[in-house]
């Protein structure tokens, strides 16, 4: 599958989804851990894809949503931010509704497809 | 000789790179006559050379952003900076605000994270990670 169709599969599959350096558990950078952390603290489900495991996401996912940096957070298919827009959006409340809207689908939809 | 002349390659290549944070100011200045800006270069905080200018963080406090979402506005600054992104940014924390929003926020803006994920905004990564789904 081209890159770019793998990436609009992951995103319309995973109604919340955040492309990082690093893993929720290891970040590697600092504003993808902030990010991630901003995410987990919603309570919610997620998927991630580290995309210093796959070159081809890494080269590419900037000219998917013409967003030139790391990390990417995808609400129902929708890119929302990087860490600047998910850490204000976290500290007004904002953030938490979207995700709570969205989880309701992440929990009957299989995201292992992606 | 020797010394004579690596000194003045070493004031040729800090020239060379001091002017992305200028062109970054100028090219902010001109898009957004914003009412505040800052351009910090926040290289020094992260494994580069000294000297980098690799990292920054912008604070555009200007009128222009009434009635614009987040993503809009870090989108206008994007595209206004993205030759600098593709060729010589590897990282940019973006802070834009209205002069409201500004004063609000007590005129100052969040502090970037350091390098490798260490806190200071008190959103402690739950390291046990139970919501996270890895996706291949």
């Amino acid at each position: 599958m081209n890159v770019l169709d793998r990436i609009k599969t992951q995103v319309e599959n995973n109604p919340i989804i955040i492309y990082m350096k690093g893993t929720p558990q290891f970040p590697q950078c600092g504003f993808s851990s902030r990010a991630a952390a901003a995410l987990q603290d919603c309570g919610q489900k997620f998927a991630y894809v580290n995309v210093l495991a796959d070159p081809e996401i890494f080269e590419n996912l900037p000219r998917y949503a013409d967003w030139p940096t790391f990390p990417q957070i995808y609400i129902n298919g929708e890119l929302v931010g990087g860490c600047d827009i998910i850490l204000e959006m976290h500290a007004s409340g904002e953030l938490q509704k979207a995700v709570a809207d969205a989880a309701p689908k992440a929990s009957t939809e299989n995201s292992d497809n992606a | 000789m020797g010394y004579r002349y690596n000194l003045q390659l070493v004031i040729q290549i800090f020239s060379h790179t001091m002017k992305i944070q200028v062109k970054i100011t100028d090219k902010l200045m001109q898009a957004f006559s914003p009412m505040h800006l800052e351009v910090l270069n926040e290289s020094h905080m992260h494994n580069v050379p000294e000297g980098s200018e690799s990292h920054f963080k912008v604070t555009v406090v200007s009128e222009q952003f009434a009635d614009s979402p987040l993503i809009k506005r870090h989108r206008a600054v994007n595209q206004v900076l993205s030759g600098e992104i593709r060729q010589a940014i590897h990282a940019l924390a973006l802070h834009t605000m209205t002069p409201e929003e500004w004063f609000s926020k007590g005129g100052r803006s969040p502090d970037s994270p350091p390098c490798l994920g260490g806190d200071k905004t008190g959103l402690q990564a739950k390291r046990q990670g139970a919501l996270a789904e890895k996706l291949t």
